[in-house]
């Protein structure tokens, strides 16, 4: 098992949801990233989502659209992103998923950017516009590198893309909890933690619930029934809103705590 | 009328793939959509009663077959036959509204409620608006806020027609960016909405949909051109932004062999600059608005902002359809810059009395250089895609501009 899947056994042993936190690698720039990583860890999170910013994140809500501008603006590159995450590694051993789209890994090159990312201290991938149809040739790399190929379900999602997913899945499958992009309002997010609960048992693997979860109360209602919680544009709001680092980094680590209170089941 | 589809030279309708190229490069809520839409078009598609009813709209409302016009005066001075195909003359005056009347029809077929569409020029918002207004649907169009500047005529038109036009603030604020925010009302209301894409471009089944709509432009004129010229033009010419006219128009000859395709891309202020809009001319592999294509990037990946004066051309990205065509070298694409589409638009418009698109004036312009190339009684057919109406404050501010430095 990887650092992933270990991180949200441990998790459920302590009788809790594995708390999932994104952030953008490069917003505002790059050397708050490892510093951030370290304060959302430090604050409790299980897994860590570090977005590889993209000129055109069609998933993506305003949030999240502005702290992928906002890093390319401050010339933040893939090659960039993976020596934050080896500065990373001096700080914290949290498992760090890298979370985007297809275009920069292809021209990258899908063997080359298994890698180096292996070899920068990262242990899995999430490509928010690679359906399962579309996957090999990324993911075979991906997995002989040892790391993990986490897919994406969707409520719309037919019992045949279910399979489909969990057949190229490892590590954990990530669950969008509504039609809709990062950072939209949810409103049924009981319901989103139950159709988790029941792909998870399905596909006999951890499924996480994202998208539209902001609060602690959000947060409670999805742990209830699934295995993880993951949060984005809250906490990318927080780190756009802070003046400094300093104040980012408490700013975050507030919020997260918060989160990963509420991810303890009662 | 044809009860089945002949796919297109190397399409593999399981992947959507045109060769190494198309494919579906989307979030995971779309697929499903994508997979019932491909499946609701191969039907309509195969049905007399559709397609008998899209021939009739095609006839009686856009004004099909469109005319295959001689234009003499041009051809002296281009040194060949040229033949024009009056697009410009389609009801809306380009050819976007084949597309949307058969999408549109398809969409009310699938039960939809509500279109949504992205536009450039604002000439695929129009026809989109137009078709809704035709069939009775609810229409809302992405555009981007630089194009809604510059081509506020268009603006006023849709509004008309009772669509409602959202100005897209993110990004380059031009067509790229009004796809990306089409994309992401789609995953947001996929349920119940269907999304009218204008360009042969986007994840499949869209590279194929729209062709197989416009390619009733080449049909036409294949036949046309056998009857008024007695033989097959030596080459065939369209530009090409998304490239849905030129797919259109070069779907009615790709199994003519010694007819030549030549796309003509804009090179805006010039290939060997970062501001032109030629993905195929001078852009490399990528994957950009859910297929694999030729698109304009950086080195790192990130999509660049295309420029041509043209904002039907203004986009970074091309069809898969003809990434394939370049690369098994059926097809030739070549490049003008704004200034040469500005003299072509002029020379038309003096030569002959059409006012023609700024896209359109791409093909005219690049016709003197081809023209020596088919040798002694060379014909060329061109798609005249859309009129200028459109273009007219862009064009005369630059040909102020052009006075000024004279």
């Amino acid at each position: 098992m990887g650092r992933i899947a270990d991180a949200f056994a441990k998790a459920n042993e302590e009788g809790r949801a594995a708390l999932v936190i994104y952030l953008c690698a490069g917003d505002p720039s790059l050397d708050w990233t490892p510093e951030l990583i370290a304060a959302i860890a430090e604050a409790g999170a299980d897994v860590v989502e570090l977005g590889m910013p993209f000129s055109d994140p069609t998933a993506d809500g305003e949030a999240i659209q502005l702290a992928s501008q906002r890093a390319l603006k401050a010339g933040t590159t893939l090659k960039g992103a993976l020596e934050a995450m080896k500065a990373t590694r001096a700080k914290t051993d949290v498992p760090v998923l890298l979370f985007g789209y297809y275009n920069p890994l292809l021209v990258y090159g899908e063997e080359a950017i298994a890698r180096d990312a292996k070899a920068a201290g990262v242990d899995g991938f999430l490509v928010v516009d690679l359906p399962p149809e579309e996957a090999a040739p990324l993911e075979a790399p991906i997995r002989e590198a040892g790391l993990d190929y986490v897919p994406l379900v969707a409520p719309t999602s037919t019992p045949e893309r279910k399979k489909a997913a969990g057949a190229v899945a490892s590590g954990f499958v990530y669950y969008v909890s509504m039609t809709g992009v990062t950072g939209a309002k949810a409103t049924t997010l009981d319901v989103a933690a139950e159709s988790a609960a029941a792909l998870g048992g399905e596909l006999e693997r951890p499924v996480a619930v994202g998208f539209g979860i902001r609060t602690p109360e959000d947060a409670a209602t999805v742990a209830a029934k699934a295995d993880g919680v993951v949060v984005g544009s809250a906490v990318v709001r927080r780190i756009a809103a802070a003046g400094s680092l300093e104040e980012a980094k408490a700013s975050v680590a507030e919020l997260v705590r918060g989160l990963a209170a509420a991810c303890r089941r009662p | 009328m044809r009860a089945t589809l002949d796919l297109p030279p190397g399409f593999d309708p399981m992947t959507g793939r045109f060769g190494r190229f198309g494919g579906r490069f989307v979030a995971e809520t779309l697929m499903p959509a994508l997979d019932e839409l491909t499946r609701a078009f191969f039907e309509a598609w195969a049905d007399p009663a559709f397609r008998g009813e899209l021939d009739g709209l095609l006839r009686d409302y856009v004004g099909r077959e469109t005319p295959l016009y001689e234009a003499r005066r041009l051809s002296e001075r281009v040194g060949a036959r040229v033949w024009l195909k009056r697009e410009d003359l389609a009801h809306t005056g380009a050819h976007k509204v084949n597309n949307t009347v058969g999408q549109v029809l398809l969409a009310k077929r699938m039960g939809k409620t509500r279109i949504i569409a992205e536009t450039g020029a604002g000439q695929h918002g129009v026809a989109t608006a137009t078709a809704c207004a035709l069939l009775g649907l609810p229409c809302e169009v992405f555009m981007g806020a630089e194009d809604v500047r510059r081509q506020a005529p268009n603006v006023r038109r849709m509004e008309l027609l009772g669509a409602k036009v959202h100005a897209v603030e993110s990004g380059s604020r031009t067509l790229k960016d009004a796809m990306n925010e089409a994309l992401r009302d789609w995953v947001t209301n996929v349920e119940d909405t269907y999304y009218c894409v204008g360009s042969a471009a986007g994840p499949h089944p869209y590279p194929l949909i729209v062709r197989e709509m416009q390619a009733v432009i080449g049909q036409e004129a294949r036949a046309q051109m056998l009857r008024q010229a007695g033989r097959l033009p030596d080459a065939v010419v369209a530009c090409v932004g998304g490239g849905s006219n030129a797919i259109g128009i070069f779907a009615g000859f790709l199994a003519d062999a010694g007819v030549a395709l030549i796309g003509v891309e804009a090179a805006g202020e010039g290939l060997g600059t970062t501001r032109h809009a030629a993905p195929l001319s001078g852009g490399s592999v990528g994957v950009l608005h859910g297929a694999k294509s030729y698109v304009l990037q950086s080195e790192d990946g990130q999509i660049q902002e295309a420029h041509s004066v043209s904002a039907g051309l203004d986009y970074p990205g091309v069809g898969p359809e003809h990434a394939h065509l370049k690369d098994t070298g059926r097809a030739e694409y070549l490049a003008v810059t704004d200034d040469e589409a500005l003299s072509a638009l002029q020379l038309l418009a003096r030569e002959e009395g059409i006012i023609a698109a700024l896209e359109s004036s791409h093909a005219i312009a690049i016709l003197p250089k081809l023209a020596g190339r088919f040798g002694e009684g060379a014909q060329l057919l061109v798609s005249l895609s859309g009129r200028g109406d459109k273009d007219l404050d862009t064009v005369l501010g630059l040909l102020a501009e052009r006075k000024a430095e004279h």
